[in-house]
């Protein structure tokens, strides 16, 4: 997700109309303002408005002081590392618009609301028309004229067609999940405002977009640690860490642990891997994670049950102090794997009923 | 269903390491596996399986009913569009972490043709005793007539694992995978299943994310006539955040395990609550 700043300057760029404004990481840096302006929290997160990060200043002084708030504060679970000082636009009325993916169709979707104040929970609920956009037509005059009137803007029908081609022009050459205007004002004198920009680029497509400066994700160390690995780690408020390879198999993992009174402390997908070495590392961050125990789940396929055994062997060799480790193997190279651990006096289970209930019963349960 | 015994399976990427393997293991599933495609390679043998420089070669030299791409990322959507264009019937995209406007592009190009898509991002299809177009591992499946459908690649693994152990053998297993936007969807595959003369029972493994799970039991609730055991990964996982498929993340309270299992329950599917309990309940799931 690009922060507010970016997604207007490419839309500046693309022709949209935004308010005028300055990215500024200081209090002192503040611009001398002729009249009210916004003073908005720049991190990669929704609901911002709810989380007090947007606030409305009647001048200089008020600025400043709205500025140095929220410079350092959380917000949405985000530290604000920079703010958004903008011209407040004088408001005739607050529409919305988006584009995005309409995962059941597998087809992009227009989204739009003629009224404004738009609480996002809401977003695709009845006060919403919809369009589906074919990715081999694009915008059409007839979506046009149809947006034109669900928005109520009559008259308007040339600047509400340059703003949805611009916002699919966005929405496509940058391969967005989702391009959002919330709110989209029709401003006093007349002119459609983008007072908010959303773009959610989508992570595979990256690699085509080398030159986007995208914010640093949030998260702490181990989390860092584990995605420059391609390793997917999710801390979560538990004292059993799983470790499993694929997503459904580590989120059954979790579940079955919670239904058994444990509680997960950590998510973390190994993924398809033929690299002791990658396991070790994984182990070693589960490790210095906290975690009381760290409960291991693999089903042997890409990644084989002996790879997984080396690797936490490999792990438990070069730790002074580790959690305790209950494993469970199945699949491929089962049986290797089994031998390889019960040498060093690991006993590897092959139900996960069983694995689960001794994590639980050594975790420090409900 | 959708892979037969004499169905003509060819491989896009076959000379590439993940290809080659799977090659050797679609062929010892018993799979028809008549032609590779890797441009530049065309001429060479893998596994005795001809290479060519493009899927229409392939196509007019050994015929082609059926592709499975294993072509990275940046390369997996043309590939996949080259075999539509060719003729191919139906395309088995395992590749992970394919961009979401290519899946989208050839997802509609494949309605436009009508073909079919499995993928992106997903194990592919086995049908045991027949054949196999993917990466699921071949030990853990018997022949049988459970119809299994999935959104997971191991946590399928882990299921079909625990059927046939528990003596239920499997008439298809189909991977539709884990991304935002895939070809076959769960009420595509429910279809399937339903008209399918070897299926009796159907096993639904779904997981946090989007609403394709409600829309399988809008579609259970209608027109299947064969008992449907569900599962649903992700009761504990936290909202708004990625659990490693791209698909796997509850957006705006949308999508929660808990509006699913409900959704599955009130369409009278039997819904397990662990994953080692599945196999019971196909066992004793009667014809409804």
């Amino acid at each position: 997700m690009l922060l507010e700043d970016q997604g207007k300057r490419l839309f500046r760029a693309h022709g949209i109309r935004v308010p005028e404004g300055r990215t500024i990481a200081t209090a002192e840096q503040v611009p001398e303002a002729a009249g009210p302006v916004m003073v908005k929290a720049l991190i990669p997160a929704g609901g911002r408005g709810k989380g007090g990060g947007v606030r409305r200043a009647s001048g200089t002084a008020e600025a400043r002081a709205a500025a140095s708030a929220l410079l350092g504060a959380r917000v949405s679970g985000h530290t604000v590392r920079s703010v958004l000082v903008e011209e407040a636009v004088t408001v005739s009325r607050e529409m919305y618009l988006s584009v995005s993916i309409d995962r059941s169709l597998g087809l992009p979707i227009i989204i739009a609301s003629g009224s404004g104040g738009v609480d996002i929970e809401l977003v695709g609920g009845p006060a919403f028309h919809r369009w589906t956009v074919h990715p081999f037509l694009g915008i059409r005059e007839f979506h046009v004229r149809e947006l034109t009137a669900a928005l109520k803007l009559e008259g308007r029908e040339s600047a509400v067609g340059d703003l949805l081609r611009s916002l699919w022009a966005v929405f496509t050459s940058l391969d967005c999940e989702l391009v959002e205007v919330n709110p989209l004002i029709l401003a006093a004198d007349g002119e459609l405002v983008a007072a908010d920009a959303k773009v959610v680029i989508n992570d595979d497509s990256l690699f085509r977009h080398p030159d986007l400066e995208l914010p640093e994700p949030d998260g702490d160390g181990i989390e860092a640690a584990a995605r420059s690995e391609g390793i997917v780690f999710v801390p979560l408020d538990g004292d059993i860490g799983v470790i499993a390879n694929g997503a459904g198999l580590t989120m059954a993992t979790m579940d079955a642990l919670s239904a058994h009174g444990g509680r997960t402390g950590a998510f973390m997908d190994l993924g398809g891997t033929d690299d002791p070495a990658r396991v070790r590392r994984a182990f070693e961050l589960m490790a210095a994670s906290g975690q009381k125990v760290v409960l291991i789940n693999i089903f042997g396929a890409m990644t084989k049950c002996d790879t997984v055994a080396q690797g936490l062997l490999d792990a438990l060799g070069g730790l002074d102090r580790s959690p305790a480790t209950v494993v469970r193997l199945r699949g491929a190279n089962e049986e290797r794997a089994r031998e390889m651990l019960l040498a060093k006096g690991i006993v590897a289970f092959p139900e996960l009923e069983d694995a689960v209930r001794e994590a639980v019963d050594r975790g420090a349960g409900k | 269903m959708i892979i037969e015994r004499d169905t003509r399976v060819i491989v896009q990427g076959i000379t590439g390491h993940q290809g080659r393997y799977h090659t050797r293991a679609m062929i010892d599933f018993g799979t028809r596996v008549v032609a590779g495609v890797t441009p530049g390679k065309g001429g060479e043998l893998v596994d005795g399986v001809p290479v060519y420089d493009s899927v229409r070669e392939a196509a007019d030299e050994q015929g082609a009913d059926m592709s499975v791409v294993f072509v990275p990322p940046r390369g997996a959507a043309d590939s996949a569009l080259e075999a539509l264009d060719a003729g191919v019937r139906t395309v088995v995209i395992v590749t992970e972490h394919v961009p979401v406007h290519d899946a989208m592009d050839v997802i509609q190009y494949a309605r436009l043709k009508r073909a079919r898509v499995i993928g992106p991002n997903c194990p592919g299809i086995a049908s045991p005793g027949r054949g196999k177009a993917g990466i699921m591992p071949n030990p853990i499946f018997t022949e049988g007539a459970v119809g299994v459908v999935s959104r997971s690649g191991t946590l399928t693994y882990e299921v079909v694992s625990s059927l046939s152990r528990a003596g239920l053998g499997q008439s298809t297993c189909l991977g539709i995978g884990g991304d935002p936007v895939v070809g076959t969807s769960f009420v595509d595959a429910l279809r399937m299943f339903e008209d399918d003369g070897r299926t009796e029972k159907v096993v639904l493994i779904g997981e946090i994310g989007g609403t394709a799970e409600e829309e399988a039991a809008e579609f259970i609730r209608q027109k299947m006539t064969k008992p449907v055991v569900a599962y649903i990964a992700g009761l504990t996982a936290p909202p708004g955040r990625k659990m490693g498929h791209a698909g796997a993340l509850v957006h705006r309270g949308r999508g929660t395990t808990r509006s699913k299992i409900e959704a599955l329950e009130a369409a009278g599917a039997s819904v397990a609550t662990d994953p080692w309990s599945i196999a019971a309940l196909v066992a004793r799931a009667g014809r409804r």
